[in-house]
């Protein structure tokens, strides 16, 4: 846990304070962006915390213990720091700069060997191609990588990362967020992160801190600060779009109708058309025997035939899972124009359905108390 | 002789080439000097005052780099950074006295001998080992100094593990260029009892005997170009492939 109590600091020969008066409290095991406009404050707050940077005024808890009790050499190598300009050293190779703090610690060869690749494959790159490259011959990306997985070598209980992904493109970025989060709801560190980008900050963050002039704005988790803007500032960093932006923080699971409305292939032909009918229904969901999603069939095909529903059932190809966020079912459901998308899990099962209505609602702010769940929406169940 | 061995020393391959089509022409020359017989005769005494030479040169440029490399590390601590720039001024004012003159005031107060020269031969080394390592320790990049001490290591362990290794291109520099003068100056122990090839160069002016002289300016310069292509090699393998690019930058300070 590391906790802020009215910190702040002022650079020598300047007036302004960079960090003013600022109360922050990180808890073990959650990530807490910090986030504003460059020059707020964000980099100087975090490396009093580490004690490269003096503080003014104020103190600096870590697991309750005040960090200007701890040797500043000892309290370092307890905390990976990851910084800004990434810092690679050009004389090492890959390998040697993230064995740096585990020969730091006189870890075993073996060890190191081991952990380095590790590592190399948690930022996703090759070990086998990577690990002998000097920092000259990588691309910033590359080298960014490398710089995290540096500071994560010794896997310390706390990190701190100023802006560790901001050189890589949005693909590996996603990627190597996805993979980041995965890891960290297993391993639990308590990090700071910094990031100029406010999908980064609710995707990564437990709580954001948004600072602005070095001085705290609102402190809270990305759902609060996306429905509950403090004040006009908050409002214009988060966007006139943070309705749109609640759709990453959202999963298909929460906005989903379940249980839609659908048939089974053996059902009959006819009787199947007549209920469609009666509920003002063009196109209907098609379950097999087990409830998996086997398509769908519409009014028209249906038309005057007779028969199992089965044999007119043409496949769904464009399916969500329930824990995909609703971004990326949104985009599914633009670009294929269907204005309707099905979740199914993976075992193929139906789960529920999404379409703009049910979107439309969940991103404004009218979504229910239940956190979103959509139990308010008729839903027929089976069909027959 | 200084001015077309500082040439030679700065050289790359064009350099070689106009150097050996000079060798050539001047072996004719020599020929015709008595250089080439006077040499067959005295090849004993001449290899006795060459390894003498070579000592001076390297005794007084082991010390050199022994105080110079310190000083520019003490230089460069935090504690010593305001007074950097005025130790460098006045060192720098040091070097413009001409080495004859370090000789001749070394020799008031320490007499005749091998002690004076070696320690004039220091003093005049000193400069540029001093210099070179207080830029290339000033010029290491503040970002990887900043992570180093992100990540915990203490002021020696940045000093040794990044710090020297990336000032390293630039302080053997100024160590090449130190040795290289240092074995041109050298011939002037000489003149204070420090023996050397100075015993050939300067007997050879002052009987104006230039088989003489060259049997002394001939070896001192072959010293100088090897030591330069030696110091070149050591640099090579002693200097981080990952530097590469900052070194072909670098070549011309
Ligand atoms: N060493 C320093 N001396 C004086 N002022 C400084 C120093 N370092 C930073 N500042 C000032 O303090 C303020 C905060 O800087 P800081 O680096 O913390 O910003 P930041 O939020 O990290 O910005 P960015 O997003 O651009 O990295 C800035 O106005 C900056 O000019
Ligand atoms: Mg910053």
């Amino acid at each position: 846990m590391i906790r802020l109590e009215k910190v702040t600091k002022i650079y020598p020969g300047t007036n302004v304070p960079a960090v003013n008066d600022v109360d922050l409290e990180v808890q073990k095991g959650e990530i807490c962006v910090l986030i504003g406009s460059s020059g707020c404050g964000k980099t100087t707050l975090m490396r009093m915390i580490n004690r490269l940077i003096p503080i003014t005024s104020g103190t600096i808890y870590i697991d309750d213990q005040n960090i200007l009790d701890i040797d500043p050499i000892e309290l370092r190598r307890h905390i990976g720091y990851a910084i800004q300009q990434i810092g690679l050293f050009p004389h090492m190779t890959v390998y040697d700069n993230i064995a740096t703090v585990p020969r730091l610690l006189k870890w075993e060869k073996k060890r190191i060997d081991e952990r380095v690749d590790e590592l190399l494959n948690l930022v996703q790159l090759e070990p086998a191609q990577f690990r002998h490259r000097y920092p000259r011959e990588l691309s910033g990306g590359q080298a960014q990588r490398i710089g995290v997985a540096r500071a994560m070598a010794t896997d310390p209980p706390v990190m701190l990362m100023d802006e560790p992904f901001g050189a890589i493109d949005p693909i590996n970025r996603e990627v190597l967020q996805d993979e980041f989060l995965k890891i960290q709801s297993q391993i639990k560190k308590t990090i700071v992160f910094i990031t100029h980008d406010i999908h980064e900050a609710i995707k990564m963050g437990d709580r954001i801190t948004l600072l602005d002039a070095g001085r705290l704005v609102q402190f809270g988790t990305p759902e609060e600060l996306l429905t509950n803007p403090k004040n006009q500032f908050v409002k214009d960093f988060v966007g006139a779009d943070r309705a749109l932006k609640r759709l990453d923080l959202l999963k298909v699971r929460d906005a989903m109708l379940e249980n839609p409305v659908h048939c089974h292939e053996s059902d009959d032909v006819a009787s199947v058309a007549q209920a469609m009918r009666e509920k003002g229904l063009n196109f209907l969901l098609v379950n097999d025997p087990r409830d998996r999603l086997k398509g769908y069939v519409t009014l028209r095909d249906l038309y005057d035939q007779s028969g199992k529903v089965g044999d007119f059932t043409k496949p769904m190809t464009l399916t969500v899972r329930p824990e995909q966020n609703l971004k990326d079912a949104l985009s599914k459901m633009l670009t294929f124009d269907i204005g309707i998308v099905v979740a199914v899990d993976n075992d193929g099962k139906l789960m529920g359905v999404l379409n703009t209505m049910t979107l439309a609602q969940v991103v404004g702010q009218t979504y229910d108390e239940h956190g979103g769940r959509w139990g308010k929406i008729t839903a027929g169940g089976k069909i027959l | 002789m200084k001015g077309s061995l500082n040439k030679l020393s700065g050289g790359g391959r064009a350099w070689t080439l106009i150097a050996l089509a000079l060798a050539f022409a001047a072996g004719a020359w020599f020929e015709s000097l008595g250089f080439f017989e006077f040499t067959k005769d005295n090849t004993d005494e001449i290899w006795i005052l060459f390894v003498e030479h070579v000592q001076l040169v390297l005794i007084s440029s082991a010390i050199s780099i022994g105080i110079g490399v310190p000083t520019g590390i003490l230089l460069t601590r935090g504690f010593m950074r305001r007074y950097r720039n005025s130790s460098l001024n006045l060192l720098g004012i040091c070097q413009t006295v001409p080495s004859l003159a370090v000789i001749a005031i070394a020799m008031t107060y320490l007499g005749i001998g091998k002690k004076t020269a070696i320690f004039a031969l220091v003093i005049y080394g000193l400069l540029p080992i001093i210099r070179n390592s207080v830029a290339g320790l000033a010029n290491v990049d503040p970002v990887i100094l900043d992570a180093g001490r992100g990540i915990g290591m203490n002021p020696r362990q940045l000093l040794f593990r990044i710090e020297l290794p990336n000032a390293l291109y630039i302080i053997l520099a100024g160590i090449r260029t130190s040795m290289v003068i240092n074995v041109g100056t050298a011939a002037m122990s000489f003149l204070v009892g420090g023996g050397g090839l100075g015993d050939l160069i300067f007997s050879g002016i002052a009987m104006v005997d230039p088989g003489y002289m060259l049997a002394g300016a001939v070896p001192t310069a072959a010293l100088a170009i090897f030591l330069n292509w030696f110091l070149g090699k050591v640099e090579g393998w002693a200097i981080s492939p990952g530097l590469i690019y900052e070194q072909s930058g670098a070549s011309d300070i």
